[in-house]
């Protein structure tokens, strides 16, 4: 993703990529960058219930350099890289 | 397939990964199931039979779990062709048990839509009802079988709840279901996922009366199991605990076993008298098949950890954990706990790569795993090192032997990391799926699940292997006992023998690498198994090995036979070399054909020759 052209919502809020979200920060996925992921990247992730106006919250990061992350995606929790994490843009939600 | 008329009807339980299908079918079928395997694929079908209340019998199929009925595994195709009756060999099922899980309603809806949208005679079975509750989800099976349009029955396979119901409803919806023929389909689905997906989500909107918070255990456990520091010690816990359960409690059963045989080879001796058939019985049949199965235990042991782990839900976790490192050359986190595994045997490393769903990564695993140290290279290395290696001490308390041992132990290592990296730039190249997976909720495994899981993993072994195993064995005792030398030869049975021949033959290709006659002798009964390396260099030296074992006097017969840089050229040809039968028929097994067994066998030889000549002529070159 390009970082100086964000993405921007009608309300022109920056979107965050997955990757980027804090821990534990709730949030709405807003658009999937389809261009980014290979098609069976892409089907998984849908298939996993990525899609536009779904809750989903990062749980966890492993450690080891850059491993892979945990997130909250409806009622599931899902483990996927972050290069696909990165695909996926979210809008903050605030509680 | 046409349905055969009269036959007993044919119902498919389908459903997502984790809806706790396996464990519903279990319950269904109890202990009258078959497991075979598909035409073609390595993916195992299962299947039982189940009584219906009226009596009736019905062939129940678990399928493999599957995200949707386009397929991205062959699992998944499996189940794809099954349901819509295009899979070879079988039939169209009459119904389908589809099962969802009850807290995951949002996402295993839409391939429940899929489903149905087939056009087959359908039941939900709303599964793990009792977890949903628990993590405070209030659903309502009569609205959701509304909103569906098929029946919906509560369950909680564990605890036998919602069977007796379900069972009810499957007979009538075969019943309903007899006069409907299926729409034409080729798997194609009208609706695309995206639609389907939203739909799923209404309707699981509509079914759910109240919703708390998901899953707290879960969580809980998993801030400590995925935590950065925590979580690592904890799989390192784990691993330790399993290492020391395979070494120690598997070592007295593996003892057991062999004594078993030799027992067995005994009463054969006693009973026969001496003739090629007693030889056949027992230097053949008994002695190969028993250095095979004394394995047995130390493989149980470990599949007993790996069924733990999976059917916990830890499996994910630690893959989760370890995917990073595995990235770096190419694997899946997914391969990390089949290749550990390795390092106890690499029969149930290969046998447990099938939890990996990329074919590719799948493939490479299975090629690297018998580069894991595993228990049968030990008495070998320990046989040679304490023969040749000086018991000196490098450091205090850090001794010579001690350290070449683990230098071998970390050549395989890096060795496998490194062919794992090549192999995925050439023979499996290809996009990696990656790591994409759901984390299930955590479980407490079922004992009944376990042993059924338990018996399958030894039944494959002893049978399928154990076949190609014992033919096998039978061949190299042949090669070592035929033709027979003439009475008064001063020749040896084994040196006349066509692996004597053999050996003599191939020799001037082994001399390069410092390898001498009997070594290159020893290494063909050595193909059975690695350890058997170790009886066969007492044959060929002629030391009396019927008595106690006498290890010792091996040890001075190498001492005075062997130069260092032979010894270290033998130690480096069983860090590669594929000495297993058993590992390359699980192989064959598991990548449905001979020819990634063949490749391997290849790569792994030429990789034995190349290592043990490097050093052997790097030692020579040092001086030593």
């Amino acid at each position: 993703m390009d970082m100086s052209n964000p993405v921007k919502t009608a309300s022109s809020l920056p979107l965050l990529s997955l990757e980027s979200l804090p821990q534990r920060q709730c949030a709405t996925v807003s658009a999937i960058d389809w261009a980014h992921l290979s098609t069976p990247e892409a089907r998984r992730l849908r298939e996993l219930g990525f899609d536009e106006g779904v809750g989903v919250e990062v749980l966890h990061r492993a450690s080891l350099g850059n491993g892979p992350i945990a997130c909250r995606i409806g009622r599931m929790t899902v483990a996927l890289r972050r290069a696909v994490a990165g695909a996926v843009l979210v809008s903050p939600v605030t509680r | 397939m046409p349905p055969v008329p009269g036959a007993a009807p044919l119902v498919a339980l389908v459903g997502n990964p984790n809806a706790g299908k396996s464990a519903l079918f279990n319950v269904l079928t109890g202990a009258r199931q078959k497991v075979g395997n598909y035409p073609g694929v390595t993916v195992e079908r299962h299947s039982g039979k189940l009584a219906l209340p009226d009596g009736r019998i019905v062939d129940l199929v678990d399928l493999p779990g599957a995200y949707s009925l386009e397929p991205s595994s062959p699992d998944e195709r499996v189940t794809r062709d099954f349901v819509t009756g295009t899979q070879v060999g079988e039939r169209l099922p009459d119904a389908l048990v589809v099962v969802v899980d009850a807290s995951n309603l949002d996402n295993h809806l839409r391939f429940t839509l899929q489903l149905i949208a087939l056009g087959l005679p359908v039941v939900v079975a709303l599964n793990m009802f009792d977890l949903a509750e628990r993590d405070g989800l209030t659903l309502d099976p009569a609205r959701l079988s509304t909103e569906l349009g098929v029946p919906v029955v509560a369950t909680v396979a564990v605890r036998r709840r919602g069977l007796d119901e379900l069972k009810a409803k499957l007979g009538t919806i075969i019943d309903e279901g007899a006069a409907i023929r299926l729409r034409p389909s080729n798997g194609t689905i009208g609706e695309d996922i995206v639609t389907l997906q939203r739909r799923a989500r209404k309707i699981a909107a509509a079914a759910t009366v109240s919703e708390a918070p998901v899953r707290r255990w879960t969580h809980a456990l998993d801030s400590v199991a995925l935590h950065p520091i925590f979580g690592l010690m904890l799989l390192f816990a784990i691993l330790f605990v399993m290492f020391q359960a395979v070494f120690y409690a598997g070592a007295d059963p593996a003892d057991a076993i062999a004594a078993g045989f030799d027992w067995l080879s005994a009463q054969v001796k006693g009973a026969m008298p001496d003739s090629v058939l007693r030889s056949l019985i027992t230097d053949g049949i008994i002695a190969g098949v028993g250095a095979v199965v004394k394995f047995l235990p130390q493989i149980l042991i470990m599949f007993f950890f790996i069924l733990v782990l999976e059917a916990s839900g830890y499996m994910v976790r630690a893959a989760f954990l370890m995917d990073r490192v595995m990235a770096s050359v190419g694997l899946s986190g997914r391969a990390f706990i089949p290749l550990l595994s390795s390092f106890a045997c690499a029969v149930p490393g290969i046998m447990s790569t099938r939890t990996i769903e990329d074919e590719k990564d799948r493939l490479t695993t299975i090629l690297v795993a018998p580069l894991m140290t595993c228990s049968a290279r030990l008495p070998v290395y320990t046989l040679v090192i304490g023969a040749l290696i000086p018991n000196t001490k490098v450091l205090p308390f850090v001794g010579l032997q001690g350290l070449v041992m683990l230098g071998l132990y970390i050549m395989g290592v890096v060795g496998a990391f490194v062919v794992a990296l090549v192999l995925r730039r050439t023979v499996t190249k290809g996009a990696s799926s990656g790591f994409m997976m759901e984390m299930p909720k955590y479980q407490l495994p079922r004992a009944r699940d376990l042993a059924l899981g338990l018996w399958s993993r030894a039944e494959i072994f002893l049978k399928r292997a154990g076949t190609t195993i014992a033919f096998t064995t039978i061949v190299l005792w042949a090669l070592l006992s035929f033709p027979k030398p003439p009475d008064g030869s001063p020749v040896s049975a084994v040196n006349y023998s066509v692996a004597g021949r053999i050996a003599n033959g191939i020799e001037p290709a082994f001399r390069p690498i410092g390898f001498n006659r009997d070594i290159v002798l020893a290494l063909i009964p050595a193909m059975a198994a690695r350890e058997v390396a170790v009886a066969a260099l007492g044959t060929v030296y002629a030391i009396d090995t019927t008595g106690d074992k006498d290890e010792a006097k091996m040890a001075q017969t190498l001492h005075a036979r062997w130069s260092l840089p032979t010894a270290l050229a033998f130690l480096m040809w069983f860090v590669f070399a594929p000495q297993c039968i058993s590992t390359i028929a699980v192989t064959r097994r598991e990548t449905n054909g001979w020819k990634w067994p063949a490749f391997m066998v290849g790569y792994l030889f030429a990789l034995a020759y190349i290592a043990a000549g490097a050093v052997y002529w790097a030692a020579i070159g040092l001086g030593l």
